[in-house]
């Protein structure tokens, strides 16, 4: 590669000027603010942990792992997500906190090797944990701050999709029984979005009608409740239906919260099926054509580290919200310039400091010549006061 | 209110078979877009919007939002694997990803291969476990074998009436080609009941040809 030329950077990291800062800052501060409404604790941990604990347990696929060594050898990873990372503090540091423990958090995660525009190796992720509940009420809650946060940040028009893993992972244990292999196959078709390669692995899988019937129904399991009956009747296996009956549960929590309007039940959804263990959502925005937030339920994470407790949670993809929500900013406030000659510094910079004092931004300037002209850009000040 | 629906249409060889299709679902796009050199066009007593785009661009504008759905070749698809819903097999436009070489190929010491799909080619090789070096060619890939820059290429085959014309054989086939309809991830939920509806009556279409 050539020598890079002065502005430029590496691939994937982008700069925000104080305007971008500003947007960004204010959908952190709302959000955050929400969830700390929602009795949610804000955490913070390294960007940097070791491969081999947070890195593998992560849900981050290996290859896009951004990866480097310390001058020790040791492999260490920035961290991918905050989900691992905080599954590591409350396997350790919180050990002794009663469970359940609510935690929200707003940092820069990194993945290597996504190089194009809405692949970015450095963003933005604000998010929440919810440790040591198993409950369908604890998964509805996140789904419910999850819609409020999106709220907060000023997505207007969204939608949240919600599955469950366990649904599936019972159907085909039910119709491919000990075919190990021939279910990954299936679930990865799915997991890949390919429904044309879905059809066609039903076709060649040595099944009876009734059972290709059933494969068939799962590519239309999408909509509201009645989703769940549609399903329930799909699969009797015992793993099936325990899953339908607890979305089904988390289902009529969203209701009593109110905002059942915004979510759709879609058991086609497979997050990544060796990480997630129950619920998984995944939020989209009218405006913008990347998903906006994913969550559920990860049951099997903090046992890596030494605690067995059940936990659920989302993040917030606020880069993808700053790039494609209009609004939600106040109008950006100018400064007060004021002016003053080297005789009345005095009273220029305590006129300066009691504007401060009463919040207002204030920049200040000397004359050097008496005659000098006030050269004003338009728009750049609120105001100017002049002290001569 | 229903929402316009963004369509990215492949210009060139699948447009029409495309827009046939489309006509067969009881949705009558008017003869004259046929013809037409604009980029964008409206249909709103469809709800739908056509945006023409270069076959190979489908998936990215897709990926990206620009477009709601779009239609595209296996092949496309396979070389770009954008993120991407793939809904149903559209059955047209039917040809094959195929290994080409002359009769005699014996394998050579530094095997090349030219290709318009380098990612589909070295795939495949690596699956076979077959060293090469693919090289990328933007068209009249069966040049590369009959003039010495490669011993064999990877590409599309339809009738074959191209290979035999100048002397080469297709060797193995890799994977069957057709169209897909595909469509972004937030569309396929925000916009679920129009593209639903559209992908049962294209499905409905299908069924009534065979």
């Amino acid at each position: 590669m050539s020598k890079p030329k002065g502005f430029e950077k590496p691939v994937g990291v982008r700069d925000y000027v104080p305007y971008a800062v500003d947007k960004l800052r204010a959908i952190e501060r709302n959000v955050l603010d929400c969830m700390s409404r929602w009795g949610y604790r804000q955490i913070m941990t390294p960007t940097m942990e070791f491969y081999e604990t947070v890195g593998v347990a992560s849900s981050t696929s290996d290859q896009k792992l951004f990866k480097l060594l310390n001058n020790r050898g040791t492999t260490l990873v920035l961290r991918s997500d905050m989900t691992a990372p905080i599954a590591r503090v409350v396997s350790s540091l919180l050990k002794e906190e009663p469970l359940p423990i609510r935690l929200s958090y707003h940092a820069n995660v990194f993945r290597a090797f996504e190089e194009e525009a809405g692949r970015e190796a450095e963003f933005f992720q604000t998010g929440v944990e919810l440790v040591g509940d198993d409950s369908p009420e604890a998964d509805a809650e996140v789904v419910a701050l999850a819609i409020e946060s999106l709220k907060a940040a000023g997505v207007a028009s969204f939608k949240i999709a919600m599955g469950h893993v366990g649904f599936l992972n019972g159907l085909f244990e039910e119709v491919l029984s000990g075919r190990g292999n021939e279910q990954q196959a299936m679930k990865k078709h799915l997991l890949d979005r390919d429904y044309v390669g879905f059809r066609k692995a039903i076709g060649d899988l040595a099944i009876n009608d009734e059972q290709r019937e059933v494969l068939e129904g799962i590519l239309r399991l999408r909509g509201n409740k009645e989703i769940c009956d549609q399903a329930s009747e799909l699969s009797s296996h015992p793993l099936a239906q325990a899953s339908i009956s607890h979305l089904c549960k988390v289902w009529e929590v969203l209701e009593a919260y109110g905002v059942s309007e915004h979510v759709l039940i879609d058991l086609t959804m497979i997050g990544d099926f060796s990480y997630y263990t129950g619920m998984t959502f995944e939020g989209y925005a009218a405006e913008l054509g990347f998903p906006v937030c994913s969550g559920g339920r990860y049951n099997n994470l903090l046992r890596q580290f030494g605690r067995d407790v059940p936990a659920t949670g989302f993040a917030l993809k606020t880069n993808r919200i700053l790039d494609g929500v209009k609004g939600a900013v106040d109008e950006e406030k100018h400064p007060v310039l004021i002016r003053y000659t080297s005789a009345e510094r005095r009273e220029g910079l305590a006129r300066a400091a009691e504007l401060r004092e009463q919040g207002r931004a204030v920049v200040t300037l000397l004359i050097q010549q008496e005659s000098e002209s006030l050269n004003k850009p338009d728009g750049m000040y609120d105001r100017v006061e002049t002290f001569s | 209110m229903t929402e316009t629906l963004k369509v990215a249409m492949p210009k060139g060889r699948i447009y029409k078979k495309a827009a046939n299709l489309f006509r067969a679902a009881g949705l009558p796009i008017p003869i004259e877009v046929d013809e037409t050199r604009k980029l964008v066009i409206a249909l709103p007593e469809l709800d739908m919007e056509f945006i023409l785009a270069k076959p190979v661009d489908v998936p990215t504008y897709v990926e990206y939002g620009a477009a709601d759905i779009g239609i595209v070749g296996k092949d496309v698809l396979m070389e770009e694997n954008r993120d991407v819903y793939e809904l149903l097999d559209l059955g047209i436009a039917k040809c094959r990803m195929s290994v080409i070489g002359l009769p005699n190929w014996q394998p050579g010491i530094q095997q090349r291969v030219a290709t318009k799909y380098p990612n589909v080619a070295s795939q495949y090789f690596r699956e076979q476990g077959q060293q090469v070096e693919v090289i990328k060619l933007n068209g009249s890939i069966e040049l590369a074998p009959l003039i010495g820059l490669a011993d064999r290429i990877v590409d599309m085959v339809e009738t074959g009436q191209t290979l035999k014309e100048n002397g080469l054989v297709e060797m193995n086939q890799i994977f069957e080609i057709t169209s897909r309809l595909i469509a972004n991830r937030v569309s396929y939920r925000m916009k679920n009941g129009q593209i639903q509806s559209l992908c049962d009556r294209l499905q409905k279409a299908l069924a009534a040809e065979v």
